[in-house]
């Protein structure tokens, strides 16, 4: 039988982002007027100046990594066809989540509703794939004509014998952060506590905001098992909807990546008394410090008092071998200038790793960062930070030569910027092909950094070509040059 | 020879298809100097812009306006004035592409009358030209929003009713469909200039997208044609266009400038390319060149030490109309049999290709209709399915994410078709069946 969790209280998409919006679990918000609350988080985006991801873009994020469930995307075929099957999210079965299914509607649709269309897409799904759930994606044009995707999915629930979840993100209303809540909502909703678990034990957490992005949670869950401890669910990285369903049971959670999921964990808090700590696996001294607050959460919730004298051992033992996996490179990368940018989570946690092999950090963007990432940020880096929101690429170039940066890291989106100016670069956005978290990922994090620096193309494409009299970086340097000559220079000086 | 089938299913399984407006913001992208931006909610921009920079490992320049709900019920004219406003600014453009979305095309945003405001109201933004294409996501597909964009800018940049005497004799226009990547773009250059011939492309990605080490930084496109050479397409003495979807860009061009055209429906393939050289000779009055002559010796002498690995072996192929008629219509030359065949929207070629059935439908449908296939062609999305089928996978077409170079991936003229054959050829070959002792052996009873 498919038991539908309770109706939202606010049942209405503008009710959802308003609760979302005063999320108490969050200081910042806390620390608001109601006026200034009801404008949201987010600062309104620039026209013709704006990057990223919309809501919609949020909650695919977000929920996409439950692998078992078929994740209908309702509107026209930009939503889902420009972008489908394009995340490094990783399974350990089934691949039905890297299927892309959309509704496609059309002009006829778009003039007579996309109702009746999207319920015989969950149809045919069902019938073709038999899903344990269908998640159903609304989008900017269904919203916009009335289509009601809650009432469709409630009928096709009861109908199709099937849980069929409406994820109401549209792109408008707002950026991927927002989407990422929006999603969670709709777990908490209609999912979160409609099932149970076969058994339960004293060790049952729940990992949430780790979207197993190139495999990541399996450089942790060794450590783990080892410990006795069961992820119940991971929400969402390589999640069953079953898990998921029934992670209401977990005895402690540990929120990953910042504030994008910070309603579910504090909500599962309240309805289900499940305490949680915010933690992440990058760096040495955080992945010891979130296996501590684990062991330490379960035992205050019963679990036998060994488990953490198991799980110091178990850092001791790591870190030892980390910090000798990472010795031959402390000697090499010593005062090398790292320029992080990049958002959200990474701002902060890959800081501390980085600095605890000697690199030097010289910038970071902060773009989706919570407040509370910034000061952490300049808490790790000392007045040392230098962040930079909406950089444009000749800004990039210049800060890079200032900042006398050697590598720098970001998200794909950047890279070309740092490539064309013959600059190594890594990439640590969620299209990447290598897993950073845990000990392990460390070690990968800084033989990844050592490769890029040291391969020998570097010396070789600096060069300049046998006919050139003056090089391109020569030309860019001038121009850099004349515009410090104004008065009014764009960015600060590099920190020195 | 072929039906045109359409889907019946509601749901899209596995897209093959990709939406107008970033097919318009593509061919924004072979003008210099300029910034495609769609007027919609920012998501229809940042999935555009990652899937062209995972196809072709570049910083792209694509904008957006940002729209918020409200904006959109309200109506989008603060966004588009305050876009093209902090574009002409921050990043001084010569042009500024304008493609709408679903969204906005649903609230029905008037933005060519946004447009007149704008110019009533900005007149520090005069030398910045801005190119409006309607676009919405739910009509159509990326190959009618790159051949509609083409349209407009010959609209709004080239001027109409030349003066015959002030053409210039060895000046051509060329008009490639999307389905030609930069790589091709070079290829061709070089074809006319060898000629003597002076080519102008409309659009060029082989100045902007062709993967190269810019002299300075611009967050604009890096090179293309500009807005003055697009004007000066007028006084071309010919036009060659490449790709059905062309056809009404270059009608729309002989109209307003006279220049008569001719239409390669491919560039794929001997044939094509003879009737190529064949123009070329005329309109230059040069015999063709050496090197052309060279060429079409080696790619004849690939097709007969090719052939052997290409009759008879079965294909399913999805791509758009005038890349699957490029080079399904040449794999159906080489002795292939084509059993499945994919698109995305209507044209006048699909009747046309060796198949008893072209279906408009997605990668579900093409895996389906693969069953009996030694190969599968179609973009990477094709993975997956290439995976399960278990058959050699040759990637083609945009997006191509997992492969490096498909800026460069030829399918033009005597030397593309001649690498093309190696390259697909040695898929098949590796993929050889080798032999065992129960081969031929009949089951008993």
């Amino acid at each position: 039988m498919i038991l539908l969790a309770r109706e939202s209280p606010m049942s209405t998409l503008a009710g959802k982002i308003q609760d979302v919006f005063s999320e108490p679990g969050c200081d910042k918000n806390q620390g608001k007027s109601e006026k200034e609350r009801k404008k949201g988080c987010t600062k309104q985006l620039k026209p013709g100046a704006a990057a990223g991801g919309c809501a919609f873009d949020g909650a695919k994020i977000a929920l996409q990594p439950i692998v078992d469930v078929a994740h209908l995307v309702h509107g026209p075929i930009a939503c889902e066809g420009n972008s489908w099957d394009n995340r490094g999210a990783k399974s350990s079965g089934p691949q039905l989540y890297r299927t892309g299914f959309t509704t496609d509607i059309g002009e006829h649709d778009v003039v007579f509703g996309g109702e009746k269309r999207l319920y015989r897409s969950i149809k045919e799904i069902i019938e073709k794939y038999d899903p344990p759930a269908v998640f159903v994606y609304q989008t900017c044009v269904p919203a916009m004509i009335g289509d009601d995707i809650g009432a469709v999915c409630k009928a096709a629930t009861e109908r199709l014998g099937k849980p069929v979840i409406p994820i109401n993100s549209p792109g408008f209303v707002g950026p991927k952060n927002l989407g990422n809540k929006l999603a969670g909502e709709a777990l908490l909703d209609y999912v979160i506590g409609t099932e149970e678990p076969a058994e339960t034990t004293p060790y049952d957490i729940n990992i949430i905001g780790e979207y197993n992005l190139a495999g990541e949670l399996w450089q942790v869950k060794p450590l783990l098992d080892e410990l006795g401890i069961r992820v119940l669910a991971c929400i969402s990285g390589d999640a069953r909807y079953h898990e998921v369903a029934s992670s209401h049971r977990a005895r402690a959670a540990m929120m990953v990546c910042s504030k994008a999921m910070i309603n579910v964990a504090r909500k599962m808090e309240e309805r289900y008394q499940i305490p949680y700590f915010e933690g992440s696996f990058y760096g040495i001294g955080d992945m010891s410090d979130a296996l501590r607050e684990i062991a330490r959460l379960l035992v205050e919730r019963g679990a036998p008092g060994d488990l953490q004298d198991r799980t110091e051992a178990l850092i001791v033992r790591e870190e030892a071998r980390a910090w000798e996996r990472l010795a031959p490179y402390k000697e090499r990368l010593a005062g090398k200038r790292v320029l992080l940018i990049t958002g959200g989570v990474k701002s902060w946690s890959v800081v501390a790793a980085l600095q605890e092999v000697g690199l030097d950090i010289v910038g970071t963007s902060v773009k989706k960062s919570t407040r509370e990432d910034k000061e952490r940020i300049k808490e790790l880096m000392g007045d040392d930070a230098h962040m930079i929101d909406d950089l444009a690429p000749r800004d990039m170039y210049k800060m890079l030569k200032e900042a006398r940066a050697d590598i720098m890291l970001s998200g794909g989106r950047s890279q070309f910027v740092a490539l064309k100016a013959k600059m190594p670069w890594l990439d640590i956005n969620q299209e990447r092909h290598h897993a950073y978290a845990g000990y392990d990922g460390m070690v990968e994090l800084v033989a990844e950094i050592n490769k890029a620096l040291f391969n020998p193309i570097w010396n070789q494409v600096r060069k300049a070509a046998p006919w050139d009299e003056v090089s391109w970086e020569q030309v860019a340097d001038r121009a850099i040059a004349a515009e410090a000559a104004l008065p009014s220079a764009p960015l600060a000086p590099a920190a020195e | 020879m072929a039906t045109i089938e359409i889907s019946k299913k509601a749901c899209t399984v596995n897209p093959l298809k990709m939406s107008q407006p970033i097919g318009a913001a593509l061919a924004f992208m072979g003008v210099k100097a300029a910034m495609p931006l769609l007027h919609g909610s920012q998501g229809c921009t940042s999935f555009g812009l990652v899937l062209f920079v995972r196809h072709f490992r570049e910083a792209i320049p694509l904008q957006t306006t940002a729209m918020s709900e409200v904006a959109t019920v309200l109506g989008g004219f603060e966004n588009v004035e305050q876009a093209v406003v902090n574009i002409a600014d921050r990043t001084k453009p010569e042009i500024i592409g304008i493609c709408s979305t679903g969204v906005t095309e649903t609230k029905g945003d008037d933005v060519e009358g946004f447009i007149r405001q704008i110019r009533e109201r900005h007149p520090e933004l005069d030398s910045v030209a801005l190119v409006f294409v309607s676009t919405p996501d739910f009509k159509d597909a990326f190959q009618d929003g790159w051949a509609k964009t083409v349209t407009r800018l010959i609209e709004s940049l080239v001027p109409s009713g030349t003066e015959p005497e002030r053409r210039r004799p060895r000046q051509i226009n060329v008009l490639p469909g999307c389905h030609l990547m930069p790589g091709d773009i070079d290829e061709l250059r070089d074809i006319f200039e060898s000629f003597g011939l002076e080519p102008l492309f409309l659009p060029d990605l082989s100045g902007s997208l062709d993967g190269h080490i810019p002299d300075d930084f611009t967050p604009t496109t890096l090179g293309g044609i500009s807005v003055a050479e697009i004007s000066l397409m007028a006084s071309s003495c010919w036009t060659i266009a490449i790709g059905e979807q062309m056809r009404p860009a270059a009608t729309l061009l002989s109209q307003r400038a006279g220049t008569p055209f001719t239409l390669f429906d491919r560039l794929t393939g001997l044939a094509p390319n003879d009737d190529l050289m064949g123009l070329l000779a005329r309109l230059s009055e040069r015999p063709v060149p050496r090197k052309f002559r060279r060429q079409r010796s080696q790619l004849v002498d690939a097709m007969l030490d090719g052939h052997f690995h290409f009759g008879g072996k079965k294909v399913a192929i999805g791509a758009e109309p005038d890349l699957l008629w490029a080079v399904g219509g040449w794999l159906a030359e080489m002795g292939c049999e084509i059993t499945a065949a994919v698109t995305t929207t209507a044209s006048p070629v699909l009747e046309r290709l060796a198949v008893a059935q072209v279906r408009i439908g997605d990668l579900e449908d093409l895996e389906a209709g693969a069953g009996e296939a030694d190969l599968l062609i179609t973009h990477s999305h094709g993975r997956q399915a290439a995976d399960r089928l278990a058959i050699p996978f040759f990637r083609l077409g945009l997006p191509t994410f997992d492969r490096l170079g498909a800026a460069h991936q030829l399918t033009v003229g005597y030397r593309g078709t001649r690498d093309l054959i190696f390259d697909i050829g040695n898929l098949l070959l590796a993929d050889v069946h080798e032999p065992n002792p129960d081969t031929w052996r009949r089951r008993a009873g």
